[in-house]
């Protein structure tokens, strides 16, 4: 709590170290890259599907929150040993055990040594999930994304160019948020050859 | 397993409101009352937090992928073919922004275009504007119906504006401002030197931090800004057409010492040639040749300079 306490614009939890913008920079700059492997660990060693989401914030949670006491020295390390830590606390927890909900636990020990593929930078790779994620969405949602996003239009502006309302547009836009960011984030990337 | 699908439903929840945060601040108008309205929202929850952390970082990432596609390919046929250099360029400066970007104050409808080297792209916005960019550059954009407003980071790029008097065009390089007044003009930003030629219309040229300094330019005035000085120069149309044989792919040479051919070809080229001999830095070379190939400029300063070319495999070295 001494070094670099003279601002207090950053909402600091209490008894925090680290500013919260500072933790926002550094949980998008070391954590978020590495959604796709985080998915892949849970989609691996947890089977019931409609917990992931669940799952993903929990674990998100509980890094952010560690890293307003003090940034990980490890990101990658903390992000796995955080997700396998949950993972048996979510085992232990339930009054049944869902017998295939997890793997057992010792396989959950040495999966979080192998955290999977890497997310590779490449932007052409990035692209291509890109208009995947494009292609996924409704038409209509999809028309309004490329508006806004490829076109720079405002939301009042598509309204007027699709003749529709303004509220509809936020919900398509919205969705596009969503789509595109957990394609880029989360789906696993290819490999390059 | 009803609790974990219930905190599961949450979980949606939470995204499908920071997605709704992401869309207001993005695209509708964003007021005081709402970024306190959001403030109080991500100060209820971390979960809130990482939420929209998550989003508007990953919101953000997609921009500066899409701001990499080639626009509207009837213009030029974009030349630049190398993919990877030029988006791995953008990647790194959207690395290096990222730090100013995570301001939530900032403005968000910023958009930010930038080619590698050996890149060249045309963008057209809505408003009719285009905006063509020459290798190794980087430019950001606001582009608003109140505000049009375009930082030239790095490099070169050429303006045709489409003029609206209510939302005038600016241009700021280096600090000093070029505000269009119906236009088309050329801004070149070198790493100590700062050049507007103006090929069209008016422009107003506005000098780094003296506001009251600013002059009406003509068609064919090319001024020069350095941290010493400004100087206005008239040329004719075909002196500065030479400065744009770029859009078209080709550098032209018209009595140019070896070694600023040499820095002009760099500057489209990873494979950098280097003079070795100062004596020969003064040679002149005439000539138009395309500004990818190397190959080609090296063949004319081996068979008409007479030089010797040795090619050490991270540079091209010209000596006697």
């Amino acid at each position: 709590m001494v070094e670099g306490s003279e601002s207090n614009r950053g909402r600091r939890a209490p008894g925090a170290a680290v500013t919260a913008s500072e933790v926002d920079l550094w949980f998008g700059r070391e954590i978020l890259p590495l959604e796709a492997a985080l998915m892949q660990f849970l989609q691996h060693n947890w089977r019931n599907k409609s917990d992931i989401a669940d799952l993903r914030q929990e674990i998100y949670v509980r890094v952010y929150e560690a890293a307003l006491q003090k940034i990980p020295e490890r990101p990658k390390q903390f992000l796995f040993a955080t997700a396998r830590n949950l993972l048996i606390d979510r085992v232990r927890q339930e009054h049944v055990i869902p017998i295939e909900a997890a793997a057992d636990l010792e396989a959950l020990e040495i999966a979080a040594d192998v955290p999977g593929p890497e997310r590779i930078l490449s932007a052409r790779d990035d692209l291509r999930r890109l208009q995947a994620a494009l292609d996924r969405l409704p038409m209509r949602a999809r028309e309004a994304v490329i508006l806004g996003r490829i076109e720079g239009l405002s939301r009042r502006e598509i309204a007027a160019r699709m003749g529709i309302g303004e509220g509809t547009v936020a919900q398509y836009l919205a969705r596009g948020i969503r789509e595109l960011v957990e394609m880029f984030y989360g789906e696993p990337p290819r490999r390059q050859p | 397993m009803s609790e974990a699908r219930d905190t599961a439903g949450t979980a949606r929840e939470i995204d499908a409101r920071a997605a709704f945060w992401v869309e207001r601040r993005y695209f509708g108008e964003w007021t005081e009352d709402d970024q306190s309205a959001l403030d109080a929202w991500l100060a209820q929850s971390v979960a809130h937090r990482v939420a929209f952390v998550r989003l508007d970082t990953g919101w953000r990432q997609t921009e500066r992928l899409v701001a990499l596609r080639p626009f509207k390919p009837e213009q030029t046929e974009p030349r630049a073919r190398n993919w990877t250099l030029r988006a791995a360029a953008a990647l790194a400066i959207a690395a290096m922004l990222g730090l100013a970007g995570m301001h939530y104050v900032s403005q968000p409808r910023d958009r930010i275009y930038a080619t590698g080297v050996g890149g060249h792209e045309v963008i057209a916005f809505a408003d009719g504007s285009k905006i063509e960019l020459n290798t190794d550059t980087v430019l950001r954009a606001r582009m608003t119906t109140k505000e049009r407003t375009v930082w030239l980071d790095k490099g070169e790029a050429f303006f045709r504006v489409h003029h609206n008097a209510a939302n005038p065009f600016v241009v700021i390089a280096s600090g000093h401002r070029v505000t269009d007044l119906g236009t088309s003009f050329l801004v070149r930003r070198d790493r100590d030197r700062l050049e507007v030629a103006l090929l069209e219309g008016r422009v107003r040229f506005a000098v780094a931090g003296a506001h009251a300094q600013s002059s009406l330019l003509k068609p064919g005035d090319d001024v020069v800004a350095t941290a010493e000085s400004v100087s206005l120069t008239h040329e004719s149309r075909g002196e500065l057409a030479g400065k744009l044989t770029w859009r078209r792919g080709l550098v032209v040479f018209k009595d140019t010492a070896l070694a600023d051919a040499v820095r002009e070809l760099d500057r489209y080229n990873n494979e950098k040639l280097v003079v070795a001999d100062p004596a020969i830095a003064h040679r002149k070379i005439s000539g138009t040749i395309p500004v990818g190939d190397i190959d080609g400029f090296i063949r004319v300063v081996r068979d008409v300079l007479g030089l010797h070319v040795q090619n050490d495999g991270n540079e091209v070295v010209i000596t006697r």
